[in-house]
Formats: C-alpha cells, structure tokens, sequence
C-alpha cells in the first residue's frame, strides 16, 4: 500500500494505524516505549511513598495540610474527560472522517491545557501559601519530581497533538499520518494512566494520612 | 491495487459493517468512560467522607487498577488482536514496577 495514496471512508483500510509496514514498526516500538516509561514512573512513584511527609523540622507542611479534594477532582476530570475525547478522534480516524477527527482533537488540547493551568495554578500556591519548594524537603523534591514529571509529559503531549494537527491540516488523513495521530492517543491514554495513579496514591492516600 | 478489506466481495456490504461495528466499539467506549467516572466519584467521596484510613486505602487502590485495566484494554485496546508484543511489553513493565514500588516500600522505613 502507497502511503500517500487518496482514500475514500469505503476504501480505507479497517486498520489504518497499522496498514503500512512504517505504521506496524511505530506501533511496536512505541509500546514497547510505554512498557519502560512504567518503571520510570514506578521509580518516581517509589522515590514518592518511601519519602512523603519526610521533612526536616515541624514547621514544614504535610501531604494533608497540602492538598485539597476539589481542585484535585477538577484535574481528574478533565484529564479522564480528555481520554475519552481523543477516543471519538481515533473512532473518526477509522471511519476517514478527518474534520472530526481534528475536531475531537483540538477538544482534547483544551482539556489538557486546563489541566494543565489547574497544575500550574496549584504549584504556585503551594510556593506561596506553604513554602512548599523543590528543596525544601526530601517531601518537596519526591512530591515535585513525580507530579512535575507527569505535567512535563502532559506538556509533551499537547505539543504533539498541535503539532500533528497544525502539519496535517491541509493534508488531510492518508496511511502516512494515520500511525502518528494513533501513536500520540496512545501517549495521551497513558498520561491519563499514570495520573488515576497519582490522584489515588498521593492525592487520597495524602489526604488519609 | 484495490483497498477493499472484502470478506463478502461486496463492497457496499462490508463497508457498512465497518462503520456499524465501529459505532457499536465507541458505544462500550462511552460506557467504559462512564464506569470510570464512576469510580473516580466514589474514591473521592470515600476520602470526603472520612472513613478510616485502612478501610480507604485498599477501597482506592483498587478502583485505581481496575480504572487503569479499562484504559489499557479498552481506550488503548490492548486485549484485540494483534497486541500480543504490547501486552507482554507492558506486564513486564508493570512487573518491574511492582517489584520497585515494593522493595521501596519494605527496605525503607526509618
């Protein structure tokens, strides 16, 4: 199959992500990236629990005097809500519906950059509110290190998504761009995997002590 | 060459049920998305509720997995064909991640 070949929504193939041999490699060798991209954030997870609540002197705020149930369960949402938006862009994608598919994914972008004001906006007031710094604590830098990990990747992925969407706009869907958007859904879907972790294990499990 | 994925030499037929079957596959999305929030809610309404902590703990934990079961096998479809290499890459991804969370959990105490 030419990957640059015209396609109508009856001609497409049922697998278009995966059509081409450059689309199979993508597909593999980007798995294979998320299976180690799990123990990376493992690491960090483990790095998290071993030191949480570990500071140097009283005065230093806690993981419970920290955080605050309603702005974690704003981000929750619209980070899962982003999941499902960038599902209805690859239902598009197999169905060759390309202004959809676009539409769905610069919905996706939106959410992800409300999560990511949210983030931002709860870093600041830490700093501010608790003097709560990446060197105030081991607390601080395992706290940082991990939530700062994941919103460097919730960056990572909304410049993927602009990316792909800005370069593909006039090109329309064909089985050259098709493993690429599939591949940054992947990414965006594992995002949203780490983070159900990060909301149960250090946001709950902080606020319960 | 000609791109039709026939099964029945026809065409017409078989694009129909592509687009029927793929509409049927965002339906159980939406309902899996449904089932996530769901379990989202009550981790937080567990927590706001202020139940004891060895009662939550678990509780969380395990909406978490299952929550993050539906997004590998649903939203990334990692249990359909031709995922045999992404779901061994992945279990011994989260095998390596579970021995981590557990030797940090164990060894360091002090």
């Amino acid at each position: 199959m030419n990957a640059d070949e015209k396609y109508t929504p009856q001609t497409w193939p049922e697998g278009p992500e995966r059509a081409t041999l450059e689309g199979k490699n993508k597909f593999l060798g980007f798995w294979f990236f998320l299976g180690g991209e799990t123990v990376l954030f493992a690491s960090l997870f483990a790095t998290y629990i071993a030191l949480k609540d570990k500071v140097p002197s009283p005065d230093h705020a806690l993981a419970k005097d920290l955080f605050e149930l309603p702005l974690v369960f704003v981000m929750t949402m619209l980070l899962l809500t982003s999941s499902l938006t960038s599902v209805y862009a690859m239902y598009h994608l197999k169905n060759y519906d390309f202004k959809k598919m676009q539409l769905w994914l610069v919905i996706t972008v939106l959410l992800g950059l409300g999560f990511l004001g949210c983030e931002i906006y709860e870093f600041v007031h830490y700093y501010h509110a608790f003097d709560h710094t990446f060197t105030s604590s081991a607390f601080g830098s395992a706290f940082y290190t991990l939530t700062g990990f994941h919103g460097a990747h919730v960056i990572f992925g909304l410049a993927w998504f602009i990316a792909l969407i800005v370069r593909n706009a006039g090109r329309g869907l064909n089985l050259y761009n098709a493993p690429k958007f599939y591949v940054a859904s992947l990414y965006w879907h594992f995002i949203d995997v780490v983070w159900v972790f990060i909301f149960t294990v250090v946001y709950l499990m902080g606020m319960v002590g | 060459m000609v791109n039709n994925q026939s099964n029945t030499n026809n065409p017409r037929l078989d694009y129909e049920y592509r687009r029927r079957k793929n509409a049927e596959g965002m339906r159980i999305q939406v309902a899996t998305f449904t089932l996530m929030i769901f379990f989202t809610v009550i981790s937080f309404a567990a927590v706001a509720a202020g139940f004891s902590k060895w009662f939550v703990i678990p509780v969380i934990l395990l909406l978490a997995v299952i929550q993050v079961g539906f997004q590998l096998y649903y939203f990334m479809h990692m249990g359909e064909k031709g995922h045999e290499a992404p779901s061994m890459f992945m279990w011994s991804g989260i095998g390596v991640a579970f021995l981590t969370i557990l030797a940090f959990v164990t060894i360091i105490w002090w």
